[in-house]
């Protein structure tokens, strides 16, 4: 089984030009890489953000934004050539939540860039905002195409990639697309699997997150969607399956993916509600909004969490 | 080089695949995605001339809808084509949601629409696709009546770039228009004068409609004017209505249920602004069946005489308009 540990033995390889995005306005500055501990932190504040969001619109998908919260930190804020001063950028890294769902985590991640005020972050699923419950291409600013229907996600990625094809662009653009049980489900993911393999895209990455948990209960016992790492290479995809909240090993499988001749999958096994101990890998808690004391309880966790990552990062700069 | 216009009866989707040629030279950013019937709905003859802008996605057209979606997102200008029935019945919420919803410029090419897809049977006729379209919002719905006009419609789809579903048939049709273009226009077209009835219809019902025209004249003496709804969403109103208001009666006719398709879209608007008798000739509440795609439409009255026998039933109802229309033309 193809696990990040072992990534290395793999040999369908293609060379991956490193274009820079252009040039960021002088006060923005070059950002530096940050490194994995710094990530993690990225995480805890976006979690914290998710929850604020969903506490004040009382609803939407909390669970499901937490548990990519790693995968959404490990692609915006290290992995996607992106440039939010530019978001049209033709030679972009795409990034499509095909779990719309979990646009909360999008969200956050896209404020936090600046693509809009942070303020706007609280608008979320309320009249009048450009924060739609779903994401929505139109709307939202570093939305690349609208999701929200399971299954779509994945043939909207294919279709990008064949665009960056025809571009030439597909050499140096990758399009990461961020699945979910539900999405496994749906046939239709099958058949972008099955499309992305004959059309011999090798831009296209689907990192499923699999937190086992959907609306009616354990994905297992709704409908076992097995093994889905398998079922990617039997597509003849590459195909390894992570932890998906061990950072070090998100951030190595999605760099590797952009490296391959052919569509990577990235099964990361996850946990719904991650970061949130009363929720995480929990039933019960999918399309339910935090009550104000729910709300309370994670925000003191997740605070609390992002103290300790604050002064180990302290720390380990001192002893540098 | 400008198309040439066809005399001989030919099918529609016919002009959908030359249309699709002369833009793929035109148009670098066009790109066309079938699943697994490019040969009856013509996306071959691009398929054949621009291998590398072609795609056949197999019979998945879920996933070609959404596919087409991420194309026109990064700026192509993806045209799909399979059969009316799996374009709008099985790809529904992929449509929706990916090219409606978001506004992209794709065109659906949709050949076999109606009954005269013929001995494949009820499976393979879609009788209710410019329901399911027209109810779709942001999506525009064409019909057009014949090869030179079903040209027009699809260059005229990519020239203005918003949501396009258009309706191809299988079966060659005789010619209705002499010459192909450049747009439809508002997409009504009075084809024959007349002050007594008025018979609007859409797609393979049109040129039946002159012929019902014709023998209205010749055996009742019945006056009867022809409209032809190209553009079945959103609707020329005006001109729908500059004709009720002359003749104050109306006949519908389309190869399609009656429920939601031409019959609803003119009966809204004569509902509204001046309500008169409207007649529809259609599918019933009623599947297809297998038969000859002629034999089909006989079967189901889907006929000149068909339209011609409604109009007579119609016409005993005329006297009970007494008011000019809300809005539109003059009362006359």
């Amino acid at each position: 089984m193809g696990t990040a540990a072992n990534l290395a033995s793999v040999s369908h390889l293609r060379p991956v030009p490193d274009p820079k995005p252009p040039p960021r306005s002088a006060e923005a500055g070059e950002r530096p890489e940050p490194t994995i501990p710094e990530l993690e932190r990225w995480a805890t504040v976006l979690r914290g953000e998710c929850v604020r969001m969903l506490a004040v619109a009382k609803s939407g998908h909390l669970d499901s934004s937490l548990s990519a919260a790693d995968i959404v930190t490990a692609l915006y804020y290290r992995v996607l050539r992106h440039d939010p001063e530019r978001p049209d950028w033709p030679a972009r890294d795409r990034f499509v939540l095909c779990k719309g769902h979990a646009a909360p985590i999008q969200y956050a991640a896209l404020a936090h860039h600046g693509y809009f005020p942070l303020g706007d972050l609280m608008g979320v699923r309320q009249i009048g905002s450009q924060l739609q419950g779903h994401p929505d291409m139109n709307r939202t600013t570093g939305v690349e195409v609208s999701t929200g229907s399971l299954g779509q996600g994945l043939s909207m990625c294919l279709g990008i990639c064949l665009a960056l094809r025809l571009d030439g662009l597909d050499d140096t653009a990758q399009v990461f697309g961020v699945l979910s049980d539900g999405d496994c489900q749906e046939g239709q993911t099958w058949e972008a699997a099955t499309a992305a393999a004959h059309f011999g895209v090798s831009n296209l990455t689907a990192i499923v997150d699999y937190n086992h948990l959907q609306t009616d209960g354990t994905t297992e016992e709704v409908m076992d969607i097995g093994d889905v790492r398998a079922k990617f290479e039997s597509f003849g995809w590459d195909a390894v399956e992570i932890d998906g909240h061990d950072m070090g090993q998100v951030v190595e499988a999605l760099e590797r993916s952009r490296t391959l001749d052919r569509p990577a999958a990235i099964v990361a096994q996850t946990k719904k509600g991650r970061g949130v101990s009363f929720m995480e890998g929990r039933f019960g808690f999918h399309g339910k909004p935090p009550t104000p004391e729910q709300a309370a309880d994670a925000l003191a966790e997740l605070e609390a969490t992002l103290e300790e990552q604050t002064k180990a990062l302290q720390t380990a700069g001192e002893d540098s | 080089m400008p198309p040439e216009a066809k005399v001989e009866p030919i099918a529609t989707r016919h002009a959908y695949g030359d249309a699709l040629v002369e833009l793929g030279e035109r148009h670098e950013e066009v790109v066309a995605l079938d699943a697994d019937l490019a040969v009856s709905t013509q996306a071959i003859k691009f398929g054949k001339r621009f291998p590398e802008r072609f795609f056949n996605v197999g019979a998945a057209e879920a996933n070609m809808m959404s596919m087409a979606c991420g194309l026109a997102a990064s700026g192509k200008r993806p045209f799909c084509s399979t059969f009316a029935i799996f374009a709008t019945g099985r790809a529904y919420d992929q449509v929706r949601l990916g090219i409606a919803h978001n506004e992209l410029p794709v065109t659906i090419g949709a050949s076999h629409g109606g009954v005269t897809t013929g001995e494949d049977g009820a499976s393979h006729q879609m009788i209710e696709d410019i329901a399911l379209m027209r109810a779709m919002p942001q999506m525009k719905v064409v019909v057009p009546a014949d090869y030179n006009q079903a040209y027009t419609a699809t260059t005229e789809a990519y020239e203005l770039g918003v949501p396009t579903y258009i309706r191809f048939g299988r079966p060659s049709t005789p010619s209705v228009y002499e010459e192909i273009a450049e747009s439809l226009g508002g997409g009504v077209d009075v084809l024959r004068e007349g002050k007594d009835i008025t018979l609007i219809a859409t797609g393979h019902m049109v040129w039946r409609a002159l012929e019902a025209a014709e023998s209205l004249e010749h055996e009742d003496g019945v006056e009867a004017e022809v409209l032809n709804v190209a553009i079945v969403k959103p609707i020329d109103a005006e001109a729908v209505l500059g004709s009720l208001s002359k003749t104050g009666v109306a006949v519908t006719a389309e190869e399609h249920r009656v429920v939601g398709g031409l019959a609803d879209a003119v009966r809204e608007v004569a509902a509204e602004q001046h309500p008169v008798p409207i007649f529809a000739v259609g599918m019933g509440d009623e599947f297809g069946i297998s038969g000859t795609g002629e034999a089909c439409m006989e079967h189901f009255g889907l006929t000149a005489r068909g339209i011609a026998d409604r109009a007579r039933e119609a016409l005993v109802l005329k006297p009970i308009v007494s008011r000019p229309p809300l809005f539109g033309p003059e009362w006359s």
